[in-house]
């Protein structure tokens, strides 16, 4: 993909070609005259010797244009993730579409669709394993914090138990000082060592900076470290408008750009060539609880508009979008869910997070996550397009039926039929009145309740080997020493 | 302007966020000879108070109550000097002592908060974001306040909650000090818990608990 290119943009332009150029002269001019703070000396001193003007007493570092061109021209366009044995399992790059289950939800929403209570690493568990059966979920992610662990451990223990229970790439993230380290380590384990990680990545690490214009202390670390061993690192820039950014969306987009491009900057200074996807969580604030939705429109607008500069930039995309603010999975859960994560397709964003997602993102439920599932599938049926093939437009057979004419007997229904449509799970329900009723009326939630209970009896995610399994259970070990942790509830030990 | 237009009118400059009114109305409020005292009570007050009653009925949102405690904040600036030279005081309810704790930056609710205590009769010191316990306790002891106000927005931040209201036992300031507290996360159930003497979902609630925790 081009760099500064008007081609790719996807089917949902809100941004003219115009407007993009000008919020990229805009948010250059941020960097330059508000610039960003960086809680991390060694970020500074990086950025200070690559040419940006660095006051080490307010801690932050100013950007002239040509360091972000030059960052911009450095950072890959496509990124090619693997599963963890190795296949590849998507690509994130032009205006490809992928889903993956929100990230760090703190409840866990039990099956009657009610109960909520704090998460724990057996949901983890759990949510991997029913994930890993889910077509229209292509990667996996560290969904839910595991309260029943030690902090310490917290964030790369969540990737042992998503490593183990499914093939799938995983979206993660550290909170800690050593994270990224430790699950480099843990990673290595499973494809055989560091290069063949960086060859074939199999995770992306989120990394959030703090709106307005400001990246903490672990965060400056953490893409750092990931830069420092080419791991993928996934920006999320989270705009907050009327709080931490302006109540405008356009202007919301301005600081988006500057303070993701800060972070692109970092990480090309450190290693050029460092993947990284342009990212983001955006929210409306609401003015009266101030709460932040996530699945407000104008949340998924500003994504589809930074989503419009990402690919301006030439480099993947990512947002949070595809999960609802309702405290149940009701009417608003699937409107919020369906139409954030259509307009995040339809915005062409390679990576969308949230199936699963409740409450602002902090309540997880896997019967959410069965049915969002579906809305993932209609979506990415709506990404495919139209075919328009000789064989698809298929004149030849309408003259041969002529008016009349029966297609369901036909050997090009017979061919086309399966592989056309996306053809939903009995979650969606598609029966005739009377037949529905005597199943006993089910509404979607139930439906997806039975899903879940068969796919925990029915599905077997393939396991990691013997040797790998070994190999990732002494690296997590070796990691549980040296942070003074005898026991897991998952194991290793 | 004869007197009961004038204290309208304050009211109305705080109900609509007119900031230069606050000081305006102020300083011709003081030029007609008209008590001080009456127009931070009658007008402005007033004002403010009907401000939380419309925010709580769902008429009124958060940049509106920022700007009336803007409008309150430049009225004081003009009227508060006159009533010391008078030596009369404004009747302040209570000491407040508030901040967000260790490792949290959140800051917008917090002082949200902080304004409309202001706002309302309050002398309110605002420590800033990530407050460690230690600073909590010295300002307490230093400050003395009626009550301190803890705010956490993240669940891994709530926890130093219990630590402040646990060091205030240890040092036996806790019978002197009312602690509220507040933010996303927390509820009355982890008030409770802790030990907190109060807890509010948001500024308008936050002034009601305060006032009622110093008897007023």
């Amino acid at each position: 993909m081009d760099k500064y290119t008007l081609t790719g943009q996807p089917s949902l332009r809100l941004l003219s070609d115009q407007q993009i150029k000008l919020i990229h002269d805009k948010a250059l001019a941020v960097l330059q005259t508000s610039g960003v703070k960086f809680e991390s000396e060694e970020a500074l001193d990086i950025l200070q010797e690559n040419g940006a003007e660095v006051n080490f007493e307010t801690k932050v570092a100013k950007f002239n244009p040509q360091m972000v061109d030059e960052a911009i021209k450095k950072a890959p366009s496509t990124l090619q993730l693997y599963s963890r044995d190795g296949e590849p399992a998507a690509e994130l790059g032009g205006n490809n579409v992928h889903f993956d289950p929100g990230s760090s939800l703190i409840r866990f929403m039990e099956s009657d669709g009610k109960t909520v209570r704090s998460s724990e690493s057996k949901d983890l568990v759990q949510i991997s394993r029913v994930n890993d059966s889910l077509d229209n979920i292509a990667l996996q992610s560290t969904a839910v914090v595991c309260y029943d662990v030690p902090k310490s451990i917290g964030d790369s223990y969540r990737l042992y138990l998503c490593l183990k229970n499914s093939p799938k790439p995983v979206i993660t993230g550290a909170f800690s000082v050593p994270g990224v380290r430790h699950m480099r380590e843990m990673l290595a384990a499973v494809v055989g060592g560091y290069e063949n990680l960086k060859e074939k990545p199999v995770a992306i690490f989120d990394i959030c900076p703090s709106p307005p214009l400001k990246w903490t202390h672990i965060s400056s670390q953490n893409i750092i470290d990931c830069a420092r061993y080419g791991l993928p690192l996934e920006t999320v820039s989270m705009p907050m408008p009327g709080a931490a950014t302006p109540v405008t969306l356009a202007g919301s987009i301005v600081v988006h750009t500057a303070e993701t491009l800060s972070g692109v900057v970092l990480a090309q200074c450190i290693n050029p060539g460092t993947p990284v996807v342009y990212g983001g969580a955006p929210v409306h604030f609401d003015m009266h609880y101030g709460t932040t939705p996530l699945s407000a429109v104008e949340a998924t607008m500003i994504a589809a508009g930074y989503a419009q500069m990402g690919k301006y930039f030439g480099m993947p995309t990512h947002t949070y979008a595809a999960l609802s603010d309702s405290k149940v999975t009701d009417m608003q859960a699937g409107m919020e869910t369906a139409m954030s994560g259509v307009i995040a397709q339809l915005a062409g964003i390679n990576m969308i997070s949230g199936a699963g997602g409740l409450d602002f993102v902090s309540s997880f439920s896997i019967e959410k996550l069965v049915i969002d599932n579906e809305i993932c599938g209609s979506a990415l049926r709506l990404n495919r397009g139209i075919d328009c093939s000789p064989e698809s437009l298929a004149v030849d057979l309408i003259n041969e039926l002529g008016p009349g004419g029966n297609y369901l007997e036909t050997e090009h229904t017979f061919k086309w039929f399966k592989k056309e449509p996306y053809i939903p799970s009995p979650v969606i329900d598609r029966r005739e009145r009377g037949s529905w009723e005597a199943q006993g009326s089910k509404d979607i939630f139930q439906r997806a309740r039975e899903k879940v209970a068969e796919i925990k009896e029915n599905h077997y995610p393939k396991m990691l080997d013997d040797a790998r399994q070994a190999r990732l259970d002494s690296v997590t070990g070796e990691i549980m020493k040296e942070l003074g942790i005898e026991k897991l509830p998952q194991g290793p030990h | 302007m004869d007197k009961n237009e004038l204290l309208n009118k304050m009211k109305t400059a705080v109900l609509e966020g007119e900031i230069e009114d606050g000081e305006g109305l102020a300083k011709e409020a003081l030029s007609a000879g008209l008590d001080p005292l009456e127009c931070i009570e009658q007008g402005f007050v007033a004002g403010i108070n009907e401000v939380g009653d419309l925010y709580e009925q769902g008429d009124m949102f958060l940049p509106e109550l920022v700007a009336a405690a803007e409008v309150m904040k430049e009225a004081l600036n003009v009227l508060e000097p006159e009533l010391q030279k008078s030596q009369q005081s404004r009747d302040i309810h209570g000491r407040v002592l508030i901040g967000s704790v260790a490792n949290d930056i959140h800051d917008i609710g917090k002082d949200i908060v902080a304004s409309m205590l202001t706002a309302s009769g309050f002398d309110v010191t605002n420590l800033g974001i990530d407050v460690p316990t230690e600073t909590f306790i010295s300002k307490a002891r230093e400050l003395t306040p009626d009550i301190m106000g803890l705010s956490a927005l993240l669940t891994t931040t709530m926890p130093e909650q219990q630590k402040v209201v646990e060091a205030l036992e240890e040092e036996g300031l806790k019978d002197k000090i009312k602690v509220m507290v507040g933010g996303a996360p927390v509820d009355k159930q982890w008030a409770s818990k802790i030990k907190a003497d109060g807890f509010a979902e948001n500024a308008v609630e936050a002034v009601k608990v305060a006032k009622g925790l110093v008897g007023k």
